[in-house]
């Protein structure tokens, strides 16, 4: 039983978390013809329009409702509305998605009654933009609650309620915000391989993918259509991809009658199987030929990786999800895990996450539970401490800003899983220490018991 | 806050700017930002300015007394460079929950987070940023920090600029007025000398100010505190015993140079390093207010051979790239760019400024511009970012230098571009940056990415091609398309 250890420093140092708007935003990223915008002051948005943009290397759309001073004492009511009709008219969006930020929300702000009101003053004008809000106050959870908030918000908003005439051959899939583009992609034409028609909520490989597009464009370009989302209840199945996405699961399925299925995770061997019989269940169909080869090829990249894991002591800090993902991968490759360190207590995930305890805290519990680990796993920000405990850092999640193509890094399914195992492997072929006879001297051997290892506490 | 409302109130009134004077006093008192438009807004909170400028203060803990979000989204993202600590790159926030918030234990927490950063880090001060949040709840910040200081025994800085007070520029201001009240003259130096002078508003990103330094120190100049760039608190502290000054960014620090110049009768000027000229005569002023303030005369003609040595290298160095930068067209399109030398730099060696925002320029600012361009047409108060890729796309500028936000219209349409704001990568202060620049802007230009990525997809448009294949029924025919058209290929990559 893993024990799940609080937060007891009073300084956090050098955060794990990003913002739950931004994982809120981040979702409304993956909707065709979006516009996030977050209520509060403009330095909320402008540090998560960087963030963002150092991890995607793309303009993102993102507005602000710019809180000032007397906002912040009279209300932000009046600053809301004009900036959703701002918006709605230089930019034309087919949604406009509300993040409140701890600004509003530590103002107690009634921000559904304000987007309520305008909808009614204003329904000409807004007429064609669906205005969707997600509460996420930033002194509450991270990315993960902050992207299934703002799907649970776009099912409850858009949604057509009612059970419906089901498309047999239609899929909804609500991923979890740590798939990446090319996850997505490879989902897709995985569930597209079975002949099944998937719809996928978010979509975020159709508008963070990187592409070239022949004009300037103010939102996002590709993602889920709203008509989309408002036509889920026609589906027959839906596959539901990690513990945090839940919520928005059975809201879609006490909304319209659609059974999910979920996963807490499609990376490594079984689960893969699994999802593949899943789509073999419901299509009907044999997995195709492409699907069985890509099998075998897991089993390779298995039988060839494994001896790079065996023994290694692995340190990871991730949000919840992720961390189960990551470290049910390694401790199926037969390595340990070091360290777990995530950033919120709520998750039920937490409980089968296979280490021995896990910290809810930061990057600086990571460096120090993590000295002596063969391996850093986590976001750029881990660089720092990669550097001072000369561990190398395997960079996963978000922010990735220091390496080009992390949303184009494939971590799901036969291919994904593959692709992991030779990733790990290389950092570990390139991080080898040659043999010395001091390192390999018997008696000097005996002298350096695991006391001897740097200290948790000397930093810098 | 009250308090604070006087300070924000005082910021805005500045002797030492121009345009502030140019105002009346009305519209003096609303500031210099001008409102922010809901859903059109860009750019940082006053918070994120006030961080921006103590941030590289490198043997400082910066401790955000905040939710998680104002610092967990921003932290280690800034390429000032420091030549020894590093603990200014360690992230401290009080990552306030909603308990924390709803039960009132704020300050609680930000004295024991203050407490811990002591004895784990030992630092020389720890500068505690409120927030929004913390603002709003009413969390006595200048209580905490006294008593802590007090407890502990080290400089405790409260730098009062929640985001919601204003823009990142107020911000700017805001930490400049934490520095004068808390830290400048805070502790007297053993070694005060006639040749000491300080640096404000220099951030030293990618280390440029490295590229400066060593001119400063072959004259004899010390550099008793760079303001932030690479700077030590201790430094900071004794800044007041500098002789002379010089303001490099003026918009963040003006406040608190005037303010220097009245307190310690620290005379400064406005300069750049930024291009040749700018370089030259920031050296060449820098000697001259040493010697007004009693440094030896002959300073000067050292200044004076120095520079002619340098310019002279600079110059030859940059001359190399005329012949492949000549009539290249450049769009300017930054705030205000700072220093007109860097345009007359560019232009000296044939390159072509076929555009330049002056949003942020002032009166005297443009008829500077428009006498450098000879062409008022090319100036334009700010281009949406639609009319930006269209110009672009539409090839009429080779490449654009501008800050990061504008990046992608460019990359979008097609066109090199150089950063030239804060999150580049390159140093391009002094003679030796200005060289850098104009290397930067020739290997932007004649990657032979450009060509390659502005070519439809062969297949999509050759419909001659696609033709003829089906036709070619004997085998020497096909091989003959087959060869042809790989000799197209090859001609192509010929041409770039």
């Amino acid at each position: 039983m893993v024990r799940i250890l609080p937060q007891t420093k009073a300084a956090a140092v050098n955060p794990l978390k990003s913002s739950q708007p931004l994982g809120a935003a981040l979702a409304f990223l993956g909707v065709d013809g979006a516009m996030p915008l977050f209520h509060g002051s403009q330095g909320c948005t402008s540090f998560a329009l960087v963030l963002f943009v150092r991890h995607f290397k793309e303009a993102i759309p993102l507005q602000t409702t710019a809180m000032d001073e007397v906002a912040t004492i009279l209300g932000g009511a009046d600053h809301l509305e004009e900036a959703i009709l701002n918006l709605k008219a230089r930019t034309k969006p087919t949604l406009i998605g509300v993040c409140t930020t701890a600004l509003v929300e530590t103002r107690g702000e009634d921000c559904a009654g304000d987007i309520a009101n305008i909808r009614l003053k204003r329904t000409d004008e807004l007429a064609g933009t669906e205005v969707v809000l997600a509460n996420t106050p930033d002194f509450d959870g991270a990315i993960e609650e902050g992207w299934a908030k703002a799907v649970t918000a776009m099912i409850e908003r858009i949604t057509r309620p009612g059970e419906q005439a089901r498309q047999s051959k239609k899929i909804v899939i609500l991923p979890g915000w740590n798939l990446t583009v090319a996850d997505i992609e490879h989902l897709r034409e995985m569930v597209e391989s079975f002949g099944l028609k998937p719809v996928i909520l978010p979509d975020v490989s159709g508008s963070l993918d990187g592409t070239v597009p022949d004009r300037w464009i103010t939102t996002t370009y590709g993602g889920t259509s709203v008509e989309d989302i408002r036509e889920l209840g026609t589906a027959e199945q839906c596959i539901v991809v990690g513990e945090h996405m839940r919520r928005p699961a059975e809201l879609l399925q006490r909304l319209t009658g659609v059974p999910y299925v979920l996963f807490r995770s499609l990376t490594g061997l079984r689960d893969a199987d699994r999802f593949v019989s899943l789509l073999s269940a419901v299509s009907g169909a044999a997995a195709p030929a492409g699907v069985r080869r890509r099998r075998a090829q897991l089993q390779d990249a298995l039988l060839d990786g494994h001896f790079h894991f065996g023994g290694k002591k692995i340190a990871i800090a991730a949000e919840p999800d992720q961390l189960y993902q990551l470290a049910s991968f390694f401790i199926g490759m037969g390595s340990e895990i070091a360290a777990a360190v995530t950033t919120a207590a709520m998750s039920k995930i937490l409980e089968e996450v296979p280490a021995q305890s896990v910290q809810i805290g930061d990057l600086g519990d990571l460096e120090a539970l993590g000295a002596g680990a063969d391996l850093l796993v986590t976001h750029s920000h881990g660089r720092q401490a990669a550097q001072r405990l000369g561990i190398p850092l395997m960079r996963v999640g978000f922010p990735i800003f220091d390496r080009l193509g992390a949303q184009h890094k494939l971590t799901i399914l036969y291919q994904g899983t593959r692709d992991l195992i030779f990733e790990v492997a290389n950092i570990f072929e390139a991080n080898g220490h040659a043999p010395t006879p001091e390192a390999l001297d018997p008696l000097r051997k005996r002298e350096m018991p695991d006391e001897l290892r740097p200290s948790p506490l000397a930093r810098h | 806050m009250s308090l604070l409302r006087a300070k924000i109130q005082d910021v805005f009134n500045e002797p030492g700017c121009e345009k502030n004077r140019g105002k009346d006093a009305k519209a003096r008192k609303e500031g210099c930002s001008k409102p922010l438009t809901p859903g059109a807004a860009a750019g940082g909170c006053a918070f994120d300015g006030a961080k921006i400028v103590l941030q590289p203060i490198t043997d400082v803990a910066h401790l955000i007394h905040a939710p998680l979000a104002c610092e967990g989204n921003s932290w280690d993202n800034r390429g000032a460079a420091s030549s020894g600590p590093t603990l200014w790159r360690t992230s401290f926030t009080t990552d306030l929950t909603e308990l924390d918030v709803v039960m009132g234990q704020g300050e609680r927490k930000l004295f024991k987070a203050i407490r811990e950063i002591k004895e784990a880090y030992g630092p020389p001060a720890i500068f505690v940023y409120p927030t929004c949040v913390t603002a709003l709840i009413g969390d006595d910040i200048e209580a905490v920090c006294k008593r802590a200081a007090e407890k502990f025994g080290l400089a405790v800085v409260p730098v009062n600029a929640p985001g919601f007070v204003g823009s990142k520029n107020l911000g700017n201001k805001l930490a400049g007025e934490a520095l004068l009240e808390h830290v400048i003259g805070t502790v007297e130096p053993d070694d005060a000398g006639p040749y000491d002078i300080n640096i404000l508003g220099e951030f030293n990103l990618s280390g440029e100010f490295w590229l400066v330094k060593p001119l400063l120190d072959r004259l004899g100049i010390r550099v008793r505190a760079c303001i932030p760039g690479d700077a030590r608190y201790f430094d900071i502290a004794c800044a007041h015993r500098a002789r002379a000054a010089m303001i490099v960014c003026s918009t963040a620090l003006i406040n608190l140079a005037r303010k220097m110049d009245e307190r310690w009768g620290i005379p400064f000027f406005e300069g750049s390093f930024y291009g040749i000229t700018d370089t030259s005569e920031a050296l060449r002023q820098i000697s001259q207010l040493l010697v007004k303030k009693g440094a030896d005369p002959e300073i000067l003609g050292r200044t004076e051979a120095l520079i002619a040595e340098e310019e002279a290298i600079a110059w030859k160095k940059l001359a190399a790239y005329r012949p492949r930068l000549e009539g290249k067209r450049v769009l300017l399109n930054t705030g205000g760019v700072k220093s007109w030398s860097v345009v007359h730099a560019l232009m000296e060696i044939g390159i072509e400024i076929v555009g330049t925002s002056v949003k942020k320029s002032t009166v005297e600012d443009k008829q500077r511009i428009k006498q450098i361009l000879k062409d008022d047409n090319h100036m334009f108060e700010q281009m949406t970012p639609r009319e930006l890729y269209a110009m672009l796309s539409e090839h009429k500028a080779d490449i654009m230098l501008s800050g990061g936000r504008t990046q992608f219209i460019a990359l979008k349409a097609k066109t090199p571009w150089l950063d030239i704001n804060q999150e580049r990568q390159h140093p391009y202060a002094g003679y030796d940056g200005m060289v850098e620049l104009v290397r930067q802007i020739d290997i932007a230009i004649h990657n032979p990415i450009w060509c390659r990525v502005r070519e439809p997809a062969p297949w999509d448009c050759q419909p001659a091609v696609r033709e003829e294949l089906p036709r070619t029924k004997s085998e020497t025919a096909a091989l003959h398309v087959v060869q042809e058209f790989a000799g197209t290929t090859a001609g192509d990559f010929g041409e770039c």
